[in-house]
């Protein structure tokens, strides 16, 4: 697959080299790193090296950190494991904190992406994401943060898709929760965490060893959170240089706009992501425009990854006021760092060549 | 990345300052042509399993295919029955509560022993705490499950026994046919913790009429971070989810796969099935060797638990007199444990030695030795010497 062109990074990065090769490094050590032996020591060292990087990346402390299997886990734990009881999540959220409770009630999305913050005033306990992973929209989580903590109530944040791509202040934004995801910052799959303020206490969803100063069970990932660890610190040096992705995404649309005058960003006028794109063209489905992409070797999708078997339109884009018919057509673009401009133009023809064929029919129909 | 010698990863992976590995209940290496197996995932073919769409993900998804089946393969059943998790915790709190959550309604009461692994016995108060009947059934001083006793204990009302396949501690293997037999007559599910089990012991799910069965990757040279729940198909085994979210694993566990992991764990079931039968064997000889040295030149050593039903590679001792835990902090060169891993810290003595009768003392007069894969008989040998030289001085 050394053609192909991979634009899909908000379903999964690559791994970082960095990442790569510590991890080689740590499955060949042997050691449970609850073990008190010499064995267990080192894997212990190598846990908390990766807390530390973690913690970095997000200024938050070392010991807010608690690692998870992913993401998913991470939300599903903060959205159950509070004391709080009425919840309220963003209609745009990811499936892992919408249907984390039966009993959450809904935020409700402008037609820019963004959550309205009028209701805050009596939650208990409220989840926004900081970046959307379809439309890469950033929420205003300052001020979220200030509407819930004035009602009293704890905030959480997901924010697999933020990490790595944009700065975060954990403490500075006053976040009492947040969700990270290793391999969507290069880091590899298995590996997340949960950050927990102080004062915030947490029941945990699995039980058992003890691990993680009791908030999660299961004999830790060593060589994932390592590299997730590592991930992070490269990330993390690498942040100022990751938003010129923003010249490349804002390049292709540009392009798009030409090529095709009706198409319609979504997201456009919220602050975003610098590495995402999701975009639609009435009458051309997304489903055929991936698998056209995809018999080029380009690597896109028309949604979130663990949905896309699904012919669903997004619940984002719905919840932001698109129709249905249109939202059927969005495809997401998410660039990553070994993208280069000429992945664009590949792209770019490969997409303009299917638009062709699509108004061809149109017109002869 | 480069293909690693085999010789060479071994080494590296037994080289810590020339310790010798005796945990292997604790955790094992990662074998190296598992470690060989997952490299390329980490790198070109990082695809997310679940995007079918492009050929990136279809890539991931293949692969996750082929590891499912592989796990499948070793246990008797079929590809679809295995749901990935990250890890036996998972596994276990998932099959556990779970059941319980499922079927309180018409069957509250749920089963376990004491002697159980802490994350099946958490789990379980877990769900007596939502309302389930719990009962913790002792253990017969051998370790073993008391059948008659398990026979009177389940009812039409028990949603699922809990009964590991082989205990962490002192690796007594569970007559699991004859538990399985008594589950089904009651229509109860029969959830297997063989974590320690799978892969080191013949185990069918069919022949022991397992309906729930946990996996653990990192205790069968696979990685640490995956594990899988064996979920019976016919008759449909019925859960409640643990993880909501992008509706992965048959909607019983959300999240990601790590397509590496899950590669991982595949290749070490498929060595697991190549080589267990030799591999056991050889381990049963050394271990066999290792307790007839000790008990040779030392007096007042015991074995705590059935020394007929075993695990191959498995030692727990009494050394009498003894203080464990100096014994092994005057041994820096063998890495060995007291019991559990998550309890190493703790100072209370093992519950597993407590539920055989053992006295608060003779508990902590106990040695967890744990023989494996890349075990040498030089190694064995060298740790009988070592433990019989610190035995005699700190007798005398």
């Amino acid at each position: 697959m050394s053609q192909a062109v991979y634009l899909d990074c908000n379903a999964t990065a690559p791994l970082r080299q960095e990442a790569a090769a510590l991890m080689v490094q740590v499955l060949e050590e042997t050691g449970n790193a609850s073990s008190v032996h010499g064995f267990g020591r080192r894997a212990r060292q190598r846990v908390e090296r990766a807390r530390e990087e973690v913690a970095a990346l997000v200024a938050a402390e070392p010991g807010q950190v608690v690692f998870t299997s992913g993401g998913t886990e991470a939300n599903n734990l903060a959205l159950t494991g509070t004391d709080r009881s009425r919840t309220l999540v963003s209609a745009g959220e990811h499936p892992s904190v919408l249907r984390a409770r039966e009993d959450a009630e809904l935020l409700a999305l402008g037609s820019d992406g963004l959550v309205s913050l009028e209701p805050l005033s009596d939650a208990a306990l409220v989840s926004v994401q900081m970046a959307n992973n379809e439309t890469g929209v950033l929420q205003p989580l300052d001020r979220v943060v200030a509407a819930a903590h004035n009602a009293g109530a704890l905030v959480h944040s997901d924010a697999v898709q933020a990490a790595g791509k944009i700065p975060i202040d954990f403490k500075a934004l006053g976040l009492d929760l947040m969700s990270l995801s290793g391999h969507k910052l290069g880091g590899p799959q298995g590996a997340g965490a949960l950050v927990v303020a102080e004062g915030v206490t947490l029941s945990p969803a699995l039980r058992g060893g003890g691990q993680e100063r009791r908030r999660r069970a299961g004999t830790e990932n060593v060589a994932a959170i390592a590299g997730f660890g590592a991930a992070a610190a490269v990330a993390k040096a690498e942040l100022e240089g990751y938003q010129a992705l923003a010249k490349l995404r804002d390049r292709l649309e540009q392009r798009l706009r030409e090529i095709a005058p009706e198409v319609e960003i979504f997201g456009l006028e919220a602050p975003r992501l610098a590495n995402t794109s999701c975009f639609a063209v009435r009458g051309l489905a997304a489903e055929t425009q991936v698998m056209a992409l995809d018999l080029d070797g380009i690597a896109v999708s028309s949604g979130a990854a663990c949905s896309s078997g699904k012919v669903e339109p997004s619940h984002v884009l719905r919840a932001m006021g698109v129709e249905p018919e249109l939202a059927a057509c969005a495809l997401r673009v998410s660039l990553g760092r070994h993208n280069t401009p000429e992945d664009i133009e590949r792209l770019l023809a490969s997409w303009t060549a299917h638009y062709n064929r699509g108004r061809k029919q149109t017109s002869a129909a | 990345m480069n293909s690693i010698d085999p010789v060479t990863a071994k080494a590296a992976s037994q080289a810590t300052d020339g310790l010798i590995y005796l945990d292997y209940q604790a955790t094992t290496p990662t074998d190296p042509r598992v470690v060989e197996a997952m490299m390329p995932f980490f790198t070109e073919r990082f695809g997310n399993p679940a995007s079918i769409q492009h050929a990136t993900g279809q890539d991931a998804e293949q692969v996750v295919e082929t590891a499912r089946g592989e796990i499948a393969e070793l246990i008797g059943a079929e590809p679809r029955e295995v749901i990935f998790t990250s890890g036996a915790t998972e596994s276990n709190n998932l099959a556990i509560k779970g059941a319980a959550r499922f079927h309180r309604a018409n069957r509250p009461h749920i089963v376990t022993l004491t002697t159980e692994h802490k994350c099946v016995l958490e789990s379980a108060r877990r769900a007596e705490r939502e309302g389930s009947e719990l009962t913790i059934l002792p253990v017969q001083p051998d370790g073993l499950v008391d059948l008659a006793l398990l026979e009177e204990t389940i009812t039409e009302r028990t949603a699922v026994v809990s009964i590991m396949a082989v205990n962490n501690e002192i690796g007594v293997i569970q007559p699991i046919e004859e538990i399985g037999s008594l589950c089904r007559a009651k229509g109860a599910y029969f959830h297997c913790d063989a974590a320690q089990a799978v892969g080191k012991v013949p185990l069918d799910v069919g022949e022991a009429s397992i309906d729930l069965l946990s996996i653990s990757g990192h205790k069968l040279y696979g990685p640490k971070g995956i594990g899988a729940l064996y979920v019976r198909r016919r008759p449909r085994v019925r859960l409640q989810a643990m993880m909501d979210g992008g509706g992965q694993e048959r909607g019983l566990r959300s999240g990601t796969l790590a397509t590496p992991l899950c590669v991982g764990i595949g290749a070490a079931c498929r060595i697991a099935k190549a080589e267990m039968a030799e591999e056991a064997a050889r381990l049963e000889r050394l271990r066999d060797r290792l307790l007839a040295t000790l008990t040779a030149r030392l007096e007042d050593v015991c074995v705590n638990g059935a020394m007929e039903r075993r695990l191959p590679g498995n030692l727990n001792l009494s050394i009498e007199g003894i203080d464990a835990e100096a014994l092994l902090a005057s041994l820096p060169g063998l890495a060995l444990s007291t019991g559990s891993a998550c309890t190493s810290a703790s100072v209370e003595p093992s519950y597993v030695l407590k539920a055989l009768g053992l006295s608060n003392e003779a508990a902590g007069a106990s040695l967890r030795i744990g023989l494996g894969r890349f075990t040498t008989e030089a190694e064995v040998d060298r740790a009988a010497e070592m433990l019989i030289a610190q035995v005699s001085r700190l007798r005398s």
